[in-house]
């Protein structure tokens, strides 16, 4: 019998795949912008599977409004991305380095 | 073996290993299309869950909108991926070591998670079986929640407003109406009077 656990741990598979592929892409901006995706989706199925398991539907609601969020991030981060490439010309995360920080 | 158990393992398998794709492999356009893979098996596991609606906005709002626009973006911008690829085996030790002790930690906290079942009676919102998922949404979401509602909308449009503010450009090189300049033209400063003799041009 599939218990709540099993999403849990379904849930933070996924979310260690996205902290992990932030690390392995150091570079690539656009896959550590699709790591942020998978993260995001680890929290919305770990939202959803507790409002099966608990009979409650706030935890739907609250996803969709992460979905929301989401969708206004990737929008926001890509054009950042296109208006960082305009001006450097390369999309390397070392390249981000105007402010010295 | 019952249909929800049999889902479950089909759907997670095809959510997770996607997801590993999504950040293994070395071409951003594959990367893209894995990520579209692991939003079909999230949406399927959705659906197992009883959350028809969001599993098919997870597909729209993602599958439709997110990735298509990752797509037109490793698509235009004529980038040199090869350059920038990094090596996978300076980053891997540290990756793997982070995901390890992220996965011993979150096991610890939940291998033996039993959530507790206790709601205010003010706040518990409880799943109707008997009125379809959609329904049930829209009958909370336009009315007790219907202030986040409509500020999950203004932050709709102050993404939209920021993402054309910034990837907008002026071009010099092209000719624009200038409606200002057209209004205060007046016929005194743009008709001349040419007084030419017979047999010459201008």
């Amino acid at each position: 019998m599939i218990e709540l656990q099993h999403f849990l741990i379904l849930s933070s598979l996924l979310f260690l795949i996205g902290v992990f592929g932030i690390f392995l892409n150091r570079k690539n901006i656009i896959i550590i912008l699709m790591s942020i995706e998978l993260i995001l989706l680890a929290v919305n199925i770990n939202f959803v599977s507790f409002s099966f398991f608990l009979g409650d539907l706030t935890g739907q609601i609250f996803s969709l409004f992460i979905l929301t969020v989401a969708a206004a991030e990737a929008a926001i981060g890509l054009a950042i991305l296109v208006c960082f490439f305009r001006n450097k010309g390369s999309i390397a995360v070392d390249d981000a380095n105007v402010m010295k920080g | 073996m019952e249909p929800f158990v049999l889902g479950f393992y089909f759907f997670s398998i095809l959510t997770v290993l996607p997801a590993l794709m999504v950040v293994l492999s070395t071409n951003p356009v594959h990367s893209v299309l894995w990520l579209v893979l692991t939003f079909f098996g999230a949406s399927g596991l959705f659906i197992l869950l009883g959350a028809e609606f969001l599993a098919l906005i997870l597909m729209i709002v993602y599958v439709g909108a997110v990735a298509v626009l990752f797509m037109f973006v490793v698509m235009m911008l004529n980038i040199n991926f090869k350059e920038i690829k990094s090596k996978l085996t300076k980053y891997l030790p540290l990756g793997i070591l982070v995901g390890l002790v992220l996965f011993v930690e979150l096991g610890l906290i939940f291998g033996d998670f039993i959530p507790e079942l206790k709601f205010n009676d003010n706040n518990h919102l409880e799943i109707n079986s008997e009125i379809e998922n959609t329904k049930q949404l829209g009958l909370v979401l336009y009315t007790d929640f219907f202030i986040y509602f409509q500020l999950a909308g203004i932050v709709l449009l102050i993404a939209m407003i920021g993402a054309i503010v910034l990837t907008h450009q002026r071009r010099q090189d092209v000719k624009r109406q200038d409606i200002l300049s057209q209004i205060y033209k007046n016929p005194d400063s743009s008709i001349e009077l040419k007084d030419i003799k017979p047999g010459q041009g201008l």
